[in-house]
């Protein structure tokens, strides 16, 4: 039996694929990997006229068959049915930008000489009538040999004639052959982009300056003096509705984690089961969903920064800061959703074409203050830095926090200063990029967007986290202490050992043997730091309660300043992160980077924090 | 100094003043890298393209936004100054 027949999506970036995908396939979507790359591949399904379900695969954005990113190498590969990521697609859907025709009809032109069945989307029409241009799609069609409809995705409209062609299109089934390759998909690329001028030129009927918002947008955007001032406003904006507003659901998180622990002691027998599920489990797993909140306002920010199409004019502001330490003003993207959290950002290190330029990027990712280092630095700095006003306006616990992100990013930029110099050497990696009109975010692609950030968190809470803290509390409770032998368990027992042992190596920068015991865990996740300081103290301390109150008061009983401030910067630079790790090996292929990344991250992190917990003490703190 | 040879300063879309409608009448290539080059092509530079130079980003030397038909780019100063232009008329305003 045959499969569905599959139609690929194609187009340039800022065609409007997405939106038309979404529009097509509605809810039933599903989202993957193509095999070997780490190229997300989202497939749906919708149905023809004529009742025939079709599989409908989005391809990345490319701007000819010439790739020059591995995402365009996936969309070459498929349409020319060369590698394996996809079977031979039995029509293309290929969507130009109405109001950009000059520059999409090439690459539309090179697709339809593939020998394929095509149709093309004559996307946001609606825009290109707002910009005053009048497209007369019936000349298109006759000169390009195949149908093209108008569409507007984010509308719904022209999706019925779409299917209506693409029914006409997907013929009887079967895989098509290609048409022997006569070297059309070499044909020179100015050639080619001539022929899609006058294309277009044939195909408009009238054109006139008409309203240009994205322009007049851009004009405050871009300007040399508003344009930094607005982009830095929109980042305090984003990190202070990252505090203010995460501070009821937080609250909330931990109320319900705190009912859950009261339910689970209270019917259960007194006992290591016991001691295992509140102590371990639920101390362990709700120390880390309390940063949900803020994890996903950030996001949420990120998001609609990328979706209005803002992000690109932030790339375009922050080019010459970044071409300082040998780097480009994409760097400035990866290196923002880095500030959410590391994975998606080197992830997105994708869109950066040169080879070192990337590699730098990903190697400095890790610096930017993730969100798993607020649970971190809330804990430390709510317990040694007093809540007083500096000059009577400005929080002096904010302000050491400020500082963190400050020092992370200080540090990735001589870091990036050093590798462009040493390891990544190489040309200076230029910035050319198009800057796509100015959209109004769409509200359903938000939520789609945040509601896998989430389930990916919470999957890691309940795993990876889960299980780390179970050992953690396993290492720390086993074997038990004499009731009467004047000893600690936490000093007894397994896990206490060992940190006994790796204190040493730490006692330099000041770091103590719970300190040395939280570290371990910590390397699968930094956020662990804390609910494994709060599973030590838990366990050695059954009388002072719970929460982040009574972990504070732990905290300042048996830390000083000056280890305090060697944790926090510890933390600015320690790459404690499996995930981080497993990325970048993905993202690199192989194990070279990982590791030349971790270890010159703890190299840092052990020369900082000692420089500061020395500083501290020779300041008499 | 040979004043016969001296000619007129070239105008490029580095130096092309803002708002001002201009056309492509050369593209030094030589004087780029191959991957920069091709970008370029592919974003549409091609001789007789109609272009205007829209932002320049922050005092000094940042990237430029231009017009390019009916689509705007950023690029670096040095890939603009690879693109001469001819100034086509008055003003865009």
């Amino acid at each position: 039996m045959h499969a569905a027949p599959l139609v690929a999506l194609v187009g340039n970036p800022n065609a409007g694929k997405s939106a038309l995908f979404n529009a097509l396939t509605g809810a039933r979507q599903k989202v993957g990997n193509y095999p070997g790359v780490t190229v997300e591949r989202h497939a749906g399904r919708f149905v023809l006229d004529d009742g025939r379900p079709v599989e409908l695969v989005d391809l990345p954005g490319a701007y000819s068959l010439e790739p020059s990113s591995p995402d365009e190498r996936v969309t070459r590969d498929v349409v020319t049915g060369a590698g394996d990521y996809e079977r031979l697609p039995d029509a293309l859907l290929v969507v130009v930008d109405a109001a950009n025709l000059d520059n999409h009809l090439r690459f539309a032109m090179q697709l339809i000489a593939l020998g394929l069945p095509v149709v093309v989307a004559l996307n946001m029409v609606d825009l290109a009538e707002r910009d005053g241009l009048t497209l007369d799609a019936g000349v298109l069609a006759r000169e390009l040999g195949v149908p093209v409809i108008p569409t507007v995705a984010v509308r719904k409209r022209g999706l019925d004639e779409l299917r209506a062609a693409l029914t006409g299109a997907v013929g009887g089934g079967g895989v098509k052959l290609l048409r022997p390759s006569d070297g059309s998909i070499d044909d020179d690329i100015v050639t080619l982009q001539r022929r899609a001028r006058a294309l277009s030129a044939a195909a408009t009927v009238s054109e006139t300056a008409g309203r240009r918002w994205s322009h007049a947008l851009d004009a405050v955007a871009l300007h040399p003096v508003l344009g930094p001032l607005l982009l830095l406003a929109l980042l305090f904006v984003m990190f202070q509705a990252v505090f203010s507003w995460s501070e009821a659901p937080v609250g909330w998180i931990e109320n319900g984690f705190a009912a859950i622990e009261g339910r689970v002691a209270g019917a259960m027998p007194d006992g290591w089961l016991r001691s295992l599920l509140t102590d371990g489990v639920i101390a362990g797993v709700g120390a880390v969903v309390v940063f949900l909140p803020q994890i996903l306002i950030l996001f949420f920010f990120i998001l609609i920064l990328e979706q209005t199409g803002y992000m690109v004019r932030a790339a375009f502001l922050m080019d010459r800061l970044m071409a300082h330490v040998g780097l480009s003003g994409r760097a400035f993207i990866p290196l923002l959703s880095s500030f959410a959290c590391a994975v998606p950002g080197i992830m997105s290190t994708r869109t950066i074409e040169d080879e070192k330029d990337r590699l730098t990027t990903i190697l400095i990712a890790p610096l930017m203050t993730c969100s798993a280092r607020l649970p971190v630095y809330t804990i430390v700095i709510g317990a040694f830095i007093p809540a007083t006003k500096v000059g009577g306006v400005i929080g002096l616990q904010g302000l050491v926090l400020f500082g963190l992100y400050v020092m992370g990013i200080l540090g990735a930029f001589v870091a990036a200063l050093v590798l462009r110099r040493t390891v990544t050497k190489g040309e200076s990696s230029g910035f050319m990029m198009e800057m796509p009109k100015y959209q109004w975010p769409r509200l359903a692609d938000v939520v789609l967007g945040l509601r896998s950030r989430a389930a990916v968190f919470l999957k890691r809470a309940g795993t990876t986290i889960a299980l780390t803290t179970i050992v953690l509390w396993a290492l720390l409770s086993f074997p038990q202490a004499p009731k009467d032998g004047g000893v600690s368990q936490v000093d007894y027992s397994i896990a206490g050992r060992i940190a006994n042992g790796l204190e040493v190596a730490v006692r330099p920068i000041g770091f103590n043997r719970d300190i040395a015991l939280a570290l371990i865990p910590a390397m699968a996740a930094r956020e662990v730091a804390v609910a494994a300081i709060g599973t030590v103290y838990a366990i050695d301390d059954t009388e002072s309660g719970r929460g982040q109150g009574a972990m504070i008061r732990q905290l300042q009983s048996r830390w000083t300043l000056p280890t305090a401030l060697a944790f926090l910067m510890w933390f600015v630079f320690a790459p404690q992160c499996i995930s981080t790790i497993a990325v970048t090996r993905r993202e690199t292929n192989g194990w070279k980077w990982p590791l030349f990344m971790v270890g010159y991250l703890f190299a840092a992190a052990y020369v900082m924090a000692g420089i500061t917990y020395w500083l501290a003490l020779a300041a008499g703190l | 100094m040979d004043m016969s040879r001296r000619v007129i300063p070239a105008l490029s879309l580095e130096t092309l003043p803002r708002r001002h409608h201009a056309t492509v009448a050369a593209i030094d290539w030589a004087q780029l890298a191959a991957p920069e080059a091709r970008r370029l092509r592919e974003l549409g530079f091609d001789e007789g393209v109609d272009v205007e130079v829209l932002h320049r980003a922050t005092l000094g030397r940042g990237p430029i936004a231009c017009r390019i038909g009916r689509m705007t780019v950023a690029l670096r100063r040095a890939v603009a100054g690879a693109i001469h232009v001819q100034l086509d008329a008055l003003p865009a305003k």
